[in-house]
């Protein structure tokens, strides 16, 4: 399946390259070169590209291009999914993916790698197995490993590759037993020039962080599971039980994990935490522009709104702004026309407002367009399709745990059409 | 680079010495020691070190006996090989490490062994015994890491090794080992593709693996090396299809594709013939029930299969997988094999791919692109879901646009088209023009719409950009070919605007236009040909072809205006620079203008150049792409790729459905993953004769544990654990019951008199089971789960009671007459051959179970008899002689459920074969046990088809409840490849198949320990294999070991001189091999095997089955 894998920072140096089968050279790469040059932006390379004798298959993420080759027919979804699991998996390991990071760790990158497919097949992608057997490096680890020439190779197989329940590894012991929740949900919207609403939606997502000795079974219900519409689940979630009950029961990874992410029903009106107000026109003369934009609250549920900021995307000719911000700060970078204000907490007394002048290229065309405003925002304890999680209990151990569930609401694609 | 280098030798020494010291002082010391040692190694790793110096310096890292230096030259070495640097002259010094202790050295070593084995193929070489030893390591995880690296080291001359290694793993007690040699047969196989059958035979095995853990991996081995033949899958079909949910996520994916495959050519097809879509009918969806009875009611004669309905079933939970490809993979089923109503389930997982990576959504949105087209209904109600942001990248865009523009019907085009409005004023402007194609195809689609839009992109005539306008353009004149009598308006507007218009394809529409409605618009486009003889000169090549063509129309319709303009205009084509141009003003002018020479053509110039055009289609360019399966790289490329399989088509009568049956029918219950063919195996083993069974325990035995481990991996969900833990129970019980009846079996054969009474009192018993052999019958018919385990155990204890009371003599010889009497008329000479195993056979036979007439084992003082009679014979020259041990197991070839009332069994009768030499002799036993007479029992086609096989005669008739013995040779040509071939009778035909145990694959031969020793001398090194096996303590005696021996391989026992060292010998049928066993007792119950042949790969086959029997008491 997959014959060989290329990693390649945004400047186009092949870094690191594995292969699982025979040994393919880097000039397969150049016809991704070639595709990444015609592209111009890194995300507009077509993730599959076709060569006289491969197929590339690539996903681009955190500025990383990971490159696989392969040579015969396989669902290109297959391996795209295995790509995003690498650079999961690293992420996890170091904490962040990166160029820097991917170097300094190259040799446990790679062990990770070995482990992870055999023969382009996947091997072992739960976190949960690998740690097993590669051990995630820690300071502490690395400095004693050097003393005394110990390694961080994992030297007996995780049992949960062989157990029933391969995404959780046997004999966890915590002293403090913990069980906390996130509750996710992110709100998808388009609203057009004058403000209606074109498009809105809610995902949300359960990120779970368990910390729990043995084997814990944990079921978790909610309140009004009826708002769930579509949804999918860590392979720990028994369908059916969700299926006849609607409760969530399962024997949870240990540490960090999804646990699933849902859609609310269509039929729900969706509650737009905000409001914006905006004005942004360019002159037919003069070469500049007005830009004036303001954002209040509109169904908070009486929370605050955080973390607000609006980028904006301007035209190409657009050299420079000249604004006031009543509250935040805006920066305007010059080389990507992008202007970013962030504005923080939302007061609803006084109004956030942004406004003053854009100068345009002299003798450009007026651009045909207004720019769209892509609009973040947090809101913590609030989930806004109004999903509670009713209980969470624990079978098969004796302790007693410390549970926790958090609710918080961001603004997903929140675009302002202007 | 001297600096360079003195700073290197300079720091490997003050590391070195750290590193001594730092060994010599204690740990207090090591901190400040172990950063300077971590600042020093990072200096050594600068960039521009050059390969040589960096090389020599770890190579004397490796060979250093410190493990610390070897573990960081190591790390340096594979950081190399991940930079794609050449580390390949390190190989000698790497692969002494490879017997290293340590762990992370050793995998280190791995990596680096699997990246140059091909290139230093001897060196490699090296290493094998290591991993040969690893694989025999108690630990499963180094026996799968050992496979792992052997079978990844692509050196061609350790092929038979790995296919040795792959065999032994592939029946490995650790499931994971298992996959790892599921993985290494598709390394083997692109490594030397000869091996296939051999490696076919491996996946056929492992296809019954019921562990999870195996399924992926066996399944992707399959499709990689023998994706047609399907008829492996037959019988594994429903245990793949349950055990899928609890199949670790990329097994499921490649699972779901290839069952995809396999249902489109075993099930007729659900999709009504002709029915369209029901687009309202969603609500009968989640009601499956009433949906599958409403089926039923609309297509009466359309029923769907079982098996089929189970698949569909199956993977329908796996839509709520978080892993992408399932979900993918799964929709993909559904599109090729639900019925059409059904595939709408899928809808909304998709759409839940969106919200995934850029790629993720980018192959999602080719296949609902591709999806929409046929079936609008089934995203018609998200179409907001794909409505364009501006921060979505270029392709998502554009495909975004196709999938509304595929949705888009007359009620919600108002809707989409204010959505285009946006797009259109996109910065980006080939998205802007993607729009405006878009548009066009709306407006050719939907008729109501098309004045809308035509006055929409004329608007955007006047649009600033030209991209914008002159995609406009193109669309305009599309739309103005499929319906063009009442548009002179948007011509003559077109026109005026043409001075505006800088972008060559949009003027030389615009020209097109006009020269093909010059008639229109007759007081314009004289205009516009006059203005562009004017700049003819300045346009581009495009246009000007145009303009020549304009000029040619408007002469044929209007030559009074135009006559002059027109020459003139063909004159300055003539001395163009671009050739096309020349040609064509020549051929024109030849065309249009009447001149002496002028041909026949001139007659038609109007016709010609005037004629109707046909308006051009605007359609998708995903119209196509559902030629290939959703999903697959083939249908993201739109071109086959490599090793694309196509999907068949719909049979138009189903295949025989029963060969799906595993043996005993499964409960129809919903959700009830693990009733598999496996286990129904494990049952049918309690068929044999008890020492049949005697010698299965210990294999039975492991399974069994396989089995609670597998058992606890699915118990996740209730039911399945329960229906896996009563029928463990079961197994026990019935472990039991044989266990009892095979120890008295055993005392049973102490002596020859007790042996006697025992073939009378066994000839009971076997009457006896007829009645019950009924009874079970009616039970499977019955559909309820029986146990056939607890059925036999119950006879077998029947037995027992019969031993002690039916002590009269009914004759042997009588009893061996009524069977003959039954027996059909044209077998009698064969029978008369053979009479005398015939006797052993049917007299021992003790059928404690119902099914079938049992093989039986001979005493061993019997045994002890045969063996001096084999002494007696001794000649000098290596002789074949007649088998020193009777027959052995009965093995099933059709069970009577799925041979419609006829059954089979066949042994080997351990004879030379009649037929040929190089044929193996088998018996087969057929009987009727159906309440009708079979007639003209034959055999019909064999695979493969070069099978040499010599049938028995056509049985004419085979009366209800009658049973007859026919003899068969076939030619196995030394492998245990199974012999497939057909049973036909009158009516029906079944497939069956004979697979020899190695064992059966020998004759045996008589020869002096001299001639043992001297041919044994010639079989040395590669020919000779050998272990150190345990001996149950009761086989140390020798008859048991000859016992024990015999029974397992069909050889001659060679006479010993030496009390501890047992000799057998024998030849394999086919080609004559010679095959020397030798057994040669250590103190404490152990002893070295060795076994010499040319036929290595039979010598570890029958070198694992003599240890498992010598193994067991």
């Amino acid at each position: 399946m997959i014959h060989s894998l290329f990693l390649i920072n945004h400047s186009g140096d092949i870094f690191l390259e594995k292969h699982w089968k025979s040994v393919i050279g880097r000039s397969v790469c150049d016809y991704f070169f070639e595709a990444k040059e015609k592209a111009v932006q890194p995300e507009n390379v077509p993730p599959v590209l076709q060569t006289p004798h491969h197929y590339l298959i690539s996903v681009y993420r955190d500025k990383l291009f990971f490159l696989s080759v392969v040579q015969t027919e396989v669902p290109p979804l297959f391996v795209i999914e295995f790509l995003h699991r690498v650079a999961d998996t690293v992420q996890d390991y170091f904490g962040e993916c990166s160029e820097g990071v991917i170097k300094d760790n190259v040799v446990t990158v790679y062990e990770l790698l070995e482990e992870m497919l055999d023969n382009g097949f996947p091997l072992a992608t739960e976190s949960n197995v690998l740690k097993e057997m590669i051990r995630p490096p820690t300071i502490l680890r690395s400095v004693v490993n050097t003393l005394t020439g110990g390694s961080n190779v994992g030297d007996t197989l995780p049992t949960g590759q062989l157990s029933s329940i391969p995404w959780r590894r046997a004999g966890v012991k915590y002293t403090n037993n913990e069980a906390y929740f996130d509750v996710i949900e992110e709100i998808d919207a388009i609203l057009d020039k004058s403000g209606t609403t074109v498009f809105a939606e809610i995902q949300g997502v359960i990120e779970a962080c368990v910390r729990l000795t043995g084997m814990p079974d944990l079921t978790l219900s909610f309140m009004n599971p009826r708002l769930l519409d579509d949804m999918s689940f860590h392979p720990c979630v028994r369908f059916k039980r969700w299926e006849s009950e609607r409760i969530l029961s399962f024997i949870p990874p240990d540490g960090n994990f999804t646990l699933m992410t849902y859609h609310v029903s269509s039929q729900n009106v969706v509650a737009l935490p905000v409001y914006v107000k905006q004005n942004i026109s360019f002159l037919e003369t003069g070469s500049c522009g007005r830009l004036d934009i303001t954002i209040g609250p509109k169904q908070t549920m009486g929370k605050t709104v955080e973390g607000l900021t609006v980028t904006v995307h301007m035209p190409k000719t657009v050299l420079s702004a000249n604004l006031t911000a009543t509250q935040g700060n805006y920066t305007y970078n010059l080389a990507t026309k992008v202007l970013v204000w962030d504005i923080g907490k939302l007061n609803p007394q006084k109004l956030p407002n942004l406004r003053g002048s854009l100068s345009l290229q002299a003798g450009a065309p007026r651009p045909e367009e207004n720019p769209a405003l892509d609009i973040t925002l947090k809101i913590q304890q609030l989930a806004i399709s109004g999903l509670k999680v009713s209980r969470l209990d624990m079978y098969g151990e004796k302790y007693k745990p410390f549970k926790g569930v958090k609710y918080l609401t961001k603004a997903g694609k929140f675009q302002v059409r202007t | 680079m001297d600096v360079g280098f003195s700073l290197r030798s300079e720091a490997v020494g003050a590391m070195r010495t750290a590193m001594v010291s730092a060994e010599n002082l204690q740990l207090t010391l090591k901190p400040e020691l172990s950063q300077e040692e971590q600042a020093l190694t990072h200096s050594n790793r600068s960039p521009k070190e050059t390969h040589k110096v960096g090389n020599e310096d770890l190579k004397e890292m490796l060979e250093s006996n410190k493990e610390s230096l070897k573990l960081e030259a190591m790390k340096r070495v594979v950081g190399l090989i991940a930079k794609g640097k050449n580390a390949s002259e390190l190989f000698p010094a790497v692969v002494k490490n490879v017997a290293n202790k340590n762990i992370e050295l050793k995998k280190l070593v791995y990596v680096y062994l699997v990246r140059y084995a091909e290139e230093q193929q001897d060196l490699a070489l090296l290493s094998i015994s290591t991993f040969q030893r690893a694989l025999k390591d108690p630990n499963q995880f180094i026996r799968a890491s050992a496979l792992r690296v052997l079978s990844s080291i692509r050196v061609p001359i350790i092929v038979p090794i790995m296919m040795l290694a792959i065999k032994e793993s592939a029946a490995d007690m650790s499931p994971y080992v298992r996959k790892t040699s599921a993985h290494a047969i598709q390394k083997l196989y692109s490594l030397d593709p000869d091996q296939k059958e051999q490696l076919i035979e491996v996946i056929e095995k492992l296809l019954k693996d019921k562990s999870t853990l195996v399924a992926g991996s066996v399944v992707m081995a399959f499709e990689e090396v023998c994706p047609d033949r399907i008829d492996l899958i037959h019988k594994n079909y429903r245990k793949l299809c349950n055990l899928l949910v609890d199949v670790e996520e990329w097994g499921q994916v490649v699972i779901i594709s290839m069952l995809t495959r396999y249902a489109r050519t075993q099930f007729i097809s659900p999709w009504k013939e002709g029915a369209m879509f029901d687009e309202n009918n969603e609500k009968a969806f989640y009601d499956s029930d009433s949906e599958e009875k409403k089926d039923q009611m609309e297509a009466k004669t359309y029923i769907m299969d079982p098996d089929h309905r189970l698949l569909l079933r199956n993977t329908k939970p796996l839509l709520q997988s978080r892993n992408t490809a399932v979900v993918m993979s799964v929709a993909q089923l559904y599109w090729h094999l639900a019925p059409k109503h059904e595939v709408t389930i899928v809808t909304k997982s998709l759409v839940r791919l969106l919200r995934s990576h850029r790629e993720v959504q980018y192959i999602v949105l080719q296949n609902i692109a591709t999806m929409s087209i046929q079936r609008k209904g089934m995203f018609e109600p998200f179409m907001k879901s794909f409505y364009v942001r501006s921060t979505d990248s270029t392709h998502i865009k554009t495909l975004k646009l196709e999938i509304l523009t595929n949705l888009a019907n007359e009620a919600n085009i108002s809707t989409i088209l204010r959505e285009f409005q946006t797009y259109v004023k996109s910065q980006d402007k080939a998205f802007a023009a993607a729009t405006i194609q878009a548009i066009g195809r709306c407006a050719t689609n939907i008729s109501e719409v098309t004045d809308t839009c035509l006055n929409g992109l004329v608007l955007l005539l006047s649009n600033r950009d030209e991209t914008v306008v002159a995609e406009s353009v193109v669309v305009i004149k599309k739309l103005l070919q499929t319906q063009p009598t009442q548009h002179s308006e948007i011509i003559k507007h077109m026109a005026k605007l043409f001075d505006n218009i800088t972008v060559p394809m949009a003027r030389a529409s615009i020209l097109w236009l006009m020269g093909e409605y010059c008639e229109r618009v007759p007081k314009i486009a004289p205009d516009v040909l006059r203005k562009m003889a004017k700049t003819f000169t300045a346009e581009e090549d495009i246009v000007k072809l145009q303009i020549v063509n304009l000029a040619a129309k408007l002469y044929l319709t209007n030559s009074k205006q135009t006559k002059l303009l027109t020459q003139y205009i063909l004159n300055l084509g003539k001395y163009d620079q671009n050739y096309d141009i020349r040609d064509r003003t020549r051929f024109i002018r030849q065309l249009i203008v009447p001149s002496e020479k002028s041909g026949a053509l001139n007659k038609y110039a109007r016709r010609i150049l005037l004629a109707p055009k046909p308006a051009p289609v605007l359609e998708s360019a995903f119209k196509d792409r559902d030629r290939y399966q959703l999903g697959t790289l083939s249908h993201s490329l739109n071109t086959k790729a490599s090793g694309y399989q196509e999907l068949s088509d719909w049979p138009a009568v189903a295949p025989d459905q029963s060969v799906r049956n595993v043996e005993v029918i499964e409960p129809v219950k919903e959700w009830a993953p693990l009733v598999g063919k496996a286990k129904q195996r494990k049952s049918d083993e309690k068929f044999y004769s008890d020492e049949e069974e005697e010698k299965e325990e210990e294999g039975s035995d492991s399974s069994g544990s396989e089995d609670s481990s597998s058992s606890s991996s699915s118990s996740e969900s209730g039911s399945e654990s329960e229906e896996e833990s009563s029928e463990e129970s079961e197994k026990t019980s019935s472990d039991s019951g044989k266990s009892s009846s095979g120890s008295e079996q055993e005392s049973s054969s102490e002596s020859e008199s007790q042996q006697k009474k025992k073939k009378k009192t066994k000839k009971a018993p076997q009457k006896k089971s007829k009645p019950a052999a009924a009874d079970s019958d009616s039970d499977e018919n019955g559909n309820g789960p029986v146990a056939p385990a607890s059925s036999s155990s119950a006879d077998s204890s029947s037995a027992s009671e019969t031993d002690s009371e039916d002590d009269s003599d009914s004759d042997s010889p009588a009893v061996q007459k009524k069977k003959s009497d039954v027996k059909s008329k044209p077998k009698v000479e064969v029978k008369s051959k053979k009479e005398v195993s015939l006797l052993d056979l049917d007299d021992f036979s003790p059928a404690p179970t119902t099914k079938a007439p049992k093989s039986a084992v001979l005493s061993s003082s019997l045994l002890s008899d045969l063996e001096g009679l084999s002494l007696s014979n001794v000649s000098p020259a290596i002789q074949v002689t007649t088998p020193s041990f009777g027959p052995v197991k009965t093995y099933e070839l059709l069970h009577h459920m799925t041979g419609k009332g006829l059954s089979a069994k066949y042994h080997f009768p351990r004879q030379p074969c009649l037929y040929q030499p190089s044929m193996v002799a088998v018996q087969v036993v057929l009987t009727n046990s159906s309440d009708h007479s079979l007639e003209e029992i034959h055999i019909g086609d064999r695979n493969p088809a070069s099978l040499n096989l010599h049938c028995f005669n056509t049985i004419e008739r085979l009366e209800p409840e009658a049973s007859v013995t026919v003899s068969m040779g076939i030619d196995f040509s030394d492998s245990t490849q199974a012999a497939n071939f057909q049973l036909c009778t009158k009516d029906d035909q079944f497939s069956v198949s004979i697979q020899p145990a190695v064992g059966e694959l020998f004759m045996p031969i008589t020869m002096t320990e001299q001639d043992f020793s001297k041919e044994q001398g010639k079989l040395l090194g590669m020919n000779e294999t050998s272990e150190t096996i345990a001996m149950a303590t009761a086989n140390t005696s020798s008859q048991a070991i000859s016992k024990q021996v015999l029974s397992v391989a069909n050889v001659g026992v060679v006479s010993s001189t030496q009390n501890n060292i047992h000799r057998f010998a024998g030849r394999t049928v086919s080609s004559g091999a010679l095959v020397l066993v030798s057994l040669e007792m250590k103190e404490s119950s152990s002893a070295l095997l060795t076994i010499n042949t040319e036929k290595s790969v039979m010598a570890s086959m029958l070198l694992r089955d003599l240890k498992q029997a010598l193994a067991q008491a």
